[in-house]
């Protein structure tokens, strides 16, 4: 299995496996499967398959840890730029159907609808994360700035959620359902911190080189 | 999501009977006329396919109503398969499955409260109670979408004049039918059920107010509200409750589902007003299904000159 994971023909059905829900909803658009409201359908498509690939790419560091599966950590980037592409396509549902391409009316519309305004921050705090996920800006922030940078997911994540259930009228089930995931996943990952804390900087005596906290 | 496997062959998937009826007519044109003929009166058809249907369904020659409007009517396909019914599940498409097997005979629908005269009326009784029409009505859900549905019935007043409400009666309220032996998805609707409306004596009795039998010149079909149903065309869709067993006549204002689910949220009224928006989003537009902008929502989803004198003097934001 990890000798699987490290080679380096197996990002290609990864990749590939991504782009599947991109080609259904291709498919169904090209067939007419959309059923009655086309724009709606798209809309909820791409978003919920940003939330999913945020939760997948969330899933990777536990995973990694708790399987003692490091080369998982091969596929982050490409899992965290396919939610990134989902929410593009969904921000363009947003934007061209719902608001005509207004830009102007666009942040209105942002500014004066909390379930709008937490998408939209989800979308935008996505941007910095996409943009610098290449090896080269990796080398010029330094691996632990760009780690904090890249902490920015967990918010956009939080913010998704919060935006699914803000948006729907009573049936809250599904929306909790992500919440719950991502919640489990933001909590392992402070239990993390805390375990590794406390096993590098030993209590009573405070070490000088405080821990890097991953 | 997408990719499940679908189950058998379900009623659902039977061809719809637009396109039924108009590949016979299509096909009765190719044996009347010559081939050259027949491509441009196919596609005449196709334009539209729903006047072929009407005469073929259970109520053919129905009189029609100055209340209609003369704009573009939503398919039977997208009426049928895009509905608001959590009885049946809350996904849109989901009614469409789920309520195939919904027994909706014999069925009942008691008038109670404060009337003269009580009574249970059978469906055939509802049936020949005053002279079907079709109603040609905008509906607006408050998600923001709308449709244009040919309904069928008769002003909901008919019912008044039979059972005469008294001095006291202020308010109808109306409730539904809820069985969770034949509606299991209602456990994870997220609303209190069974599913129930009101309002105020005079809304009622506007001659807008339709007590439903059918649309598109047939019986109703069970995701949309079978047997019968209130269409309510300048509120919002919710406000036009399905499958109706109880009217009563009450004094006080009655409790509405979505109201007891958020009042902040979805007021008594609950009229269309493009400038009362949701608290979550804007009600200035809507999306007519099938188009894909947006079009400007009109105050009592247009139909102001036959309801805004109902609230004269009222501040409609504070009672939305």
């Amino acid at each position: 299995m990890p000798t699987f994971l490290a080679n380096k023909w197996t990002k290609i059905p990864v990749f590939l496996l991504c782009l599947v829900p991109f080609g259904v909803m291709f498919w169904a658009s090209r067939t007419g499967h959309m059923g009655p409201d086309p724009v709606a359908f798209f809309q909820h498509a791409t978003g919920d398959w940003t939330l999913r690939f945020l939760v997948i790419t969330l899933c990777i560091t536990p995973l990694r840890k708790l399987l003692k599966l490091p080369d998982l950590v091969r596929f982050r980037r490409m899992l965290g730029l396919f939610a990134f592409f989902y929410a593009c396509l969904h921000f363009v549902t947003y934007l061209g159907p719902d608001q005509s391409f207004d830009v102007a009316g666009m942040f209105k519309d942002v500014a004066k609808r909390p379930f709008i305004t937490l998408g939209f921050a989800a979308f935008v705090l996505m941007i910095p994360l996409a943009l610098t996920s290449t090896a080269g800006w990796i080398r010029r922030l330094g691996g632990r700035r760009w780690q904090m940078l890249h902490r920015l997911i967990y918010v956009s994540a939080i913010c998704g959620v919060i935006h699914y259930y803000w948006l729907v009228k009573s049936a809250i089930l599904r929306p909790l359902f992500y919440a719950a995931i991502v919640a489990v996943l933001l909590v392992w990952r402070l239990v993390d911190w805390f375990i590794r804390r406390s096993k590098t900087a030993p209590a009573p005596a405070k070490t000088q080189n405080a821990s890097a906290n991953g | 999501m997408m990719l499940q496997r679908k189950p058998d062959l379900t009623h659902a998937d039977v061809t719809p009977k637009e396109i039924y009826f108009n590949r016979r007519k299509f096909l009765q044109a190719m044996g009347f006329a010559g081939a050259a003929a027949v491509a441009g009166k196919g596609l005449l058809d196709l334009a539209s396919p729903r006047l072929d249907a009407r005469a073929a369904g259970k109520f053919p020659n129905l009189a029609k109503s100055p209340f209609s409007t003369t704009e573009k009517e939503s398919t039977f396909d997208e009426v049928t398969h895009y509905n608001n019914f959590y009885e049946f599940g809350v996904d849109k498409d989901q009614p469409a499955k789920n309520a195939q097997k919904f027994r909706t005979t014999p069925w009942t629908v008691s008038v109670e409260g404060e009337v003269k005269t009580k009574r249970k009326f059978s469906m055939d009784e509802i049936l020949k109670l005053a002279p079907l029409e079709e109603r040609i009505y905008r509906h607006r859900c408050v998600e923001g979408w709308s449709i244009v549905v040919p309904w069928i019935g008769f002003s909901l007043s008919e019912i008044a004049k039979l059972v005469e409400p008294g001095p006291k009666a202020k308010y109808v309220a109306f409730e539904s039918y809820y069985d969770l032996g034949q509606m299991p998805e209602g456990k994870y609707a997220g609303i209190q059920l069974p599913y129930v409306e009101g309002l105020r004596l005079d809304e009622a009795m506007n001659p807008l107010t339709l007590l439903c039998v059918g649309m598109y010149g047939d019986s109703l079909p069970n995701q949309d509200g079978a047997p019968v149903r209130i269409v309510i065309p300048w509120k919002y869709g919710f406000k036009s409750i399905k499958s109706i067993v109880k009217i009563r006549f009450v004094s006080g204002e009655p409790p509405c589902t979505w109201n007891i689910t958020n009042p902040r949220e979805y007021g008594f009224y609950s009229n269309v007003n493009p400038n009362v928006d949701h608290p979550r989003w804007s009600q200035a537009k809507e999306r007519r299904l099938g188009e894909i902008f947006k079009r400007p929502t009109l105050l009592f989803n247009g139909y102001q000159d036959q309801v805004a004198s109902l609230y004269t003097g009222m501040d409609l934001k504070k009672y939305y």
